[in-house]
């Protein structure tokens, strides 16, 4: 009985710390998702816009003793800054190829990356760096006996706020719906005077800008070193083409499936195994569903 | 027209029996053991990109997990010579049936994906892979395998005082692998893959065996890069699962192709002739102080080429199709 009591409570425990971190998956993902339907382009540098996102937090802590949660919103300006950049400077010119499309855009972002990692190397030496006192790091507020650790906490609630906030802007402003009408039909917006062009810089921008916020939240209780985007890029992936590529709100329902996934597979597989549960799942759903659960089919 | 075609055969042929006759008589000039690694490696990526190219490039299905069949092939060549002491002969062998058939077994859902999805599901699929043999105790789990020494011999291949031998069979496979994409470029298959890889629909429609036709090119794909993953394990003589199941891998045998051509006979062999001993000297020369310059250089030219050479740096010596057509 007091067995089954502290089970069913290891099991809530983890689920919700499953939920928590699902959500701010889901945040991780999501500008992925903006920008491949926006132009059908996959940005294979994106854990890499994580990775300069955590190490701007960092800075600004070390250097300036600004908190990560005060810094978001300026990680999230800078990295707006650089996805329209690197969209009018790389990927403008990817779409542009005559010939293998789909092969050159992976590899110029794909090279981008590799480029961005080498970078980080260089500047920021491999080091493992972390953030040791920030007003969030290391609390936790207990629920009824369930213990949330804070910074995922916040960052659950930044990941929702950002989903309802893309939500409005997608649904109820002007370039939301410019956005929109760009992705539907990107030659038929010019005659309606929509720079195609402005549209796309925008969309890296944002799309950059949701994985800045997610890297600021992430930097509060994460090691951030030059490789740390790469193992969250596979997460972000799997996480986009659950929710079938291009559905910025499937990258929601995405994100919390495989945080719930990533906590259960925890609780009865090794802890280094917990990674197969959230690829199995990816591979049931897509053989079920090919273009994953909210893709239009 | 079909003149044309089999004179640029016979022209291909002739060029690659040049090709492979240079290469063979390199050792006898070039005595550096740093260089002739580099050599060995760059005829492994050849020959890996060149099977990786059966299947992404003629047939059209982007995979980045051939790590897994690497891998495979490096393992069950292992596990039989260290467990049951089976010659790396046959444990190649046996890497190869058993990748080929993982491959096929794989592709009966995979095939059914278009685009995005298939990619991912390869880099998952190796993922798994590459985290169950992290796992696997009898396997070493992540210590790895160290594979002992028991001679000097073709017969056991493994040598120990020169790495000629290794230099030589990598030159074998190199030169395997083209000649089995040369052959197949001709045959029923290729013609099938270039139908499935331009137009899948169309394809089916005019009698493509498309499913088939990918279910081949994968297991003919997997075997040589299997083969090429036993080769590997032999030659640096201990394994482990980041050391040839490693996503690395995945990309060293696509980048080749990519940067010479994709889906051309000559384009693995042009890219990892530039690339191979690109990525070796960066890291060479300034990779030891793990300050990432290696990456930096090795992105550029990834990034340039791509933008510069959409169809890869064989579309330099390429003519406009026009003069062929007109003679």
């Amino acid at each position: 009985m007091g067995d089954d009591a502290v089970t069913a409570q290891a099991i809530i425990q983890s689920l919700a710390s499953g939920l928590l971190m699902g959500l701010l998956y889901g945040l991780i993902a999501v500008g992925l998702a903006l920008i491949f339907g926006l132009m059908d382009v996959t940005n294979f540098a994106h854990g890499e816009f994580l990775m300069i996102a955590m190490y701007l937090s960092f800075f600004l802590f070390a250097f300036f003793a600004i908190d990560p949660l005060l810094s978001a919103p300026l990680v999230a300006a800078a990295l707006f800054i650089f996805g329209a950049v690197v969209y009018l400077l790389l990927v403008r010119f990817a779409m542009r190829a005559k010939a293998n499309a789909g092969m050159v855009q992976i590899f110029t972002t794909f090279g981008l990356a590799i480029v961005m990692r080498g970078l980080a190397q260089y500047f920021f030496t491999p080091d493992y760096r972390s953030i040791p006192q920030s007003w969030l790091g290391g609390k936790t507020i207990s629920v009824g006996g369930i213990f949330l650790p804070e910074p995922q906490l916040v960052g659950a609630l930044v990941s929702i706020a950002a989903f309802a906030g893309l939500y409005f802007f997608i649904h109820r402003t002007d370039f939301g719906r410019a956005i929109e009408a760009t992705r539907e039909d990107p030659g038929a917006v010019a005659l309606v005077g929509i720079d195609k062009n402005r549209v796309f810089a925008f969309g890296w921008g944002l799309g950059a800008a949701l994985v800045g916020l997610a890297g600021a939240i992430m930097a509060v209780f994460f090691y951030i070193y030059p490789d740390v985007g790469a193992s969250f890029a596979l997460i972000a992936y799997v996480t986009v083409a659950l929710g079938g590529f291009g559905s910025v709100f499937g990258a929601f329902a995405g994100g919390i499936i495989v945080g719930l996934v990533e906590a259960v597979t925890a609780l009865v597989l090794p802890p280094s195994l917990k990674s197969v549960g959230i690829y199995s799942v990816y591979l049931l759903v897509v053989f079920i569903r090919p273009r994953g659960l909210f893709g239009s089919m | 027209m079909d003149k044309d075609f089999a004179a640029r055969r016979r022209r291909d042929l002739i060029i690659a029996a040049a090709l492979a006759t240079i290469a063979a008589l390199t050792p006898l000039f070039v005595k550096d053991v740093v260089v002739q690694n580099i050599l060995i490696l760059t005829l492994m990526y050849a020959g890996l990109s060149q099977s990786w190219n059966i299947l992404s490039g003629y047939c059209g299905q982007i995979s980045l997990g051939h790590a897994l069949y690497f891998g495979l092939g490096a393992y069950t060549t292992e596990l039989l010579f260290t467990k049951f002491g089976v010659l790396p002969w046959f444990g190649m062998l046996a890497g190869g049936v058993v990748s080929a058939l993982i491959a096929m077994g794989l592709g009966y859902p995979f095939f059914r994906l278009r685009g995005h999805y298939f990619v991912i599901a390869t880099i998952v699929i190796a993922e798994i892979g590459l985290l169950l043999f992290h796992n696997w105790e009898w396997a070493g789990a992540a210590m790895g395998i160290t594979i002992p020494i028991r001679g000097d011999s073709w017969l056991k291949f493994q040598f120990l005082r020169t790495k000629l031998p290794y230099f030589y069979f990598a030159l074998a496979l190199c030169c395997l692998a083209w000649f089995v994409t040369w052959w197949l470029e001709n045959s029923k298959w290729g013609f099938w893959w270039r139908a499935v890889k331009d137009n899948p629909e169309a394809a089916e429609s005019l009698g493509v065996d498309v499913f088939n036709s990918k279910m081949g090119a994968a297991a003919v794909s997997a075997f040589l890069v299997a083969v090429g993953g036993s080769f590997y394990a032999q030659f640096v003589s201990y394994i482990d699962p980041e050391s040839v199941m490693g996503f690395q891998f995945s990309l060293l045998m696509a980048l080749p192709a990519v940067l010479g051509g994709i889906g051309t006979l000559w384009g693995p062999v042009l890219g990892a002739a530039i690339l191979i001993p690109l990525t070796e000297l960066t890291r060479f020369k300034f990779g030891g102080s793990g300050r990432g310059v290696d990456l930096i250089v090795y992105g550029t030219l990834i990034v340039l080429i791509s933008l510069a050479l959409p169809r890869g740096l064989l579309s330099l010596f390429s003519r406009p199709k026009k003069t062929g057509a007109a003679r």
